[in-house]
């Protein structure tokens, strides 16, 4: 497919049956591979939605600073229009994350400033708010709180799995910014509301939740939980062992956050198996393996990835 | 009838210090009413009139409650209760 530029190629990702993993012709699974977009994951999507809407409101002209918290992927992303915007851009990302995607953020010429490992991504959003209000000139796009991140799965991702999957029953994403879930269901709701929409969240080691007081929770504000109608809290030995499984059964490579949302993927068909109903179950591949092999997610027993990822933020 | 409880670092200051407890009842509310008998304090740092708080989620056998029933949740022998500050990905 020929496109004007590379920033014109994203979305429009396959879509692809699992016949190995689908438990019956009755109950299948689908993934819509992510991972095929510019940077490889689905936070392209999100990323140049935020940018254009910030040049379209008149915040971002070419010289300003890009100013984001992100746990890999969005900064990736974000790196990537920026460079061919020209924007500057720093990302603020925990210091527990993968080599991998340090390097990317590097490669792309992004600048990063690194936040506590101890309290995950609710550190570098704190990080990030005390870094803006130093540099007043700075653009934090925001991914939590900024529409534009839902929206370009309102007018992308959501469209595209009805045109390809009009018998479409349940939809299964991973819960971080939550755009995914919110931009997605929120076109469902309004264009076929008989879709369940899963949320599928990482459950990661005790560093990560190691607050100092409960008010330092997070909840991102584009969360509106009228839009989602189940969420599962999968660890990392559940989603190394899918991840794993994908690669064994179907071919699919797929970063170790997929391994967990096809976990709550087969547990929604194992639950239309038993009751008996008819479910073509779509779910999200957000990236490919690549910048997690440092990990040890993919080598040597699933024991010895659960304790590799132990602190770690994995998805 | 015992469920396990398992409970994060910032609310081990009301179980001794222990990562997981044992208790009992039918449903959540029962099973935190319970809870609370043997750890003073602990319902009001996880409830706020009656709802699980804001920052704060609960999991039966990994499920988030908000969506399987909330405190109506029912609950067996062997079921796994989380208990988990709410946290940023992306």
């Amino acid at each position: 497919m020929r496109h004007d530029s590379l920033l014109d190629s994203v979305g429009n990702t396959p879509l692809v049956g699992l016949p190995r993993l689908s438990p019956s012709p009755d109950v299948r699974l689908w993934a819509k591979l992510e991972d095929q977009n510019p940077t490889g994951s689905i936070k392209d999507r999100a990323a140049l939605a935020m940018i254009f809407r910030a040049e379209k409101e008149g915040l971002l002209r070419p010289g300003c600073t890009i100013l984001e918290p992100t746990s890999g992927n969005t900064g990736i992303s974000l790196a990537m229009a920026a460079r061919l915007r020209g924007y500057r851009m720093v990302c603020v990302m925990p210091e527990n994350t993968s080599e991998e995607r340090k390097q990317l953020l590097r490669m792309w010429g992004s600048e990063i400033i690194s936040s506590p490992a101890a309290g995950g991504s609710n550190e570098a959003v704190r990080v990030a708010k005390e870094v803006a209000a130093d540099h007043p000139d700075w653009v934090m796009l925001y991914q939590y709180g900024n529409p534009a991140n839902a929206q370009a799965h309102y007018e992308g991702t959501g469209p595209e799995i009805l045109a390809d999957l009009p018998d479409v029953t349940h939809f299964v994403a991973g819960l971080g910014t939550t755009g995914t879930l919110m931009g997605v269901g929120r076109f469902f709701r309004e264009h076929k509301p008989e879709v369940r929409m899963v949320a599928a969240e990482p459950r990661y080691g005790e560093l990560v939740y190691g607050l100092r007081n409960l008010d330092e929770g997070f909840v991102p504000e584009l969360y509106d939980e009228t839009l989602i109608d189940a969420r599962f809290s999968v660890g990392p030995r559940d989603a190394v062992r899918r991840v794993r499984e994908l690669i064994d059964s179907e071919g699919i490579f797929a970063g170790i956050s997929t391994g967990a949302i096809l976990h709550a993927a087969l547990a929604q068909a194992a639950k239309s198996v038993k009751a008996g109903e008819r479910a073509d179950i779509c779910f999200i591949v957000c990236d490919g393996g690549w910048k997690y092999l440092s990990t040890g997610a993919y080598e040597g027993t699933v024991d010895e990835a659960e304790e590799a990822l132990d602190g770690q933020l994995w998805a | 009838m015992a469920i396990e409880v398992r409970v994060p670092t910032i609310l081990r200051t009301y179980t001794g210090g222990e990562k997981a407890v044992q208790t009992s009842g039918g449903t959540l509310a029962e099973a935190i009413d319970a809870l609370e008998a043997d750890h003073t304090g602990l319902r009001d740092r996880l409830l706020d009139d009656g709802q699980v708080r804001k920052f704060i989620n609960v999991y039966v056998n990994d499920e988030d409650v908000r969506f399987s029933g909330g405190m109506q949740t029912p609950l067996s022998d062997g079921d796994t209760v989380v208990i988990l500050p709410a946290v940023a990905g992306g």
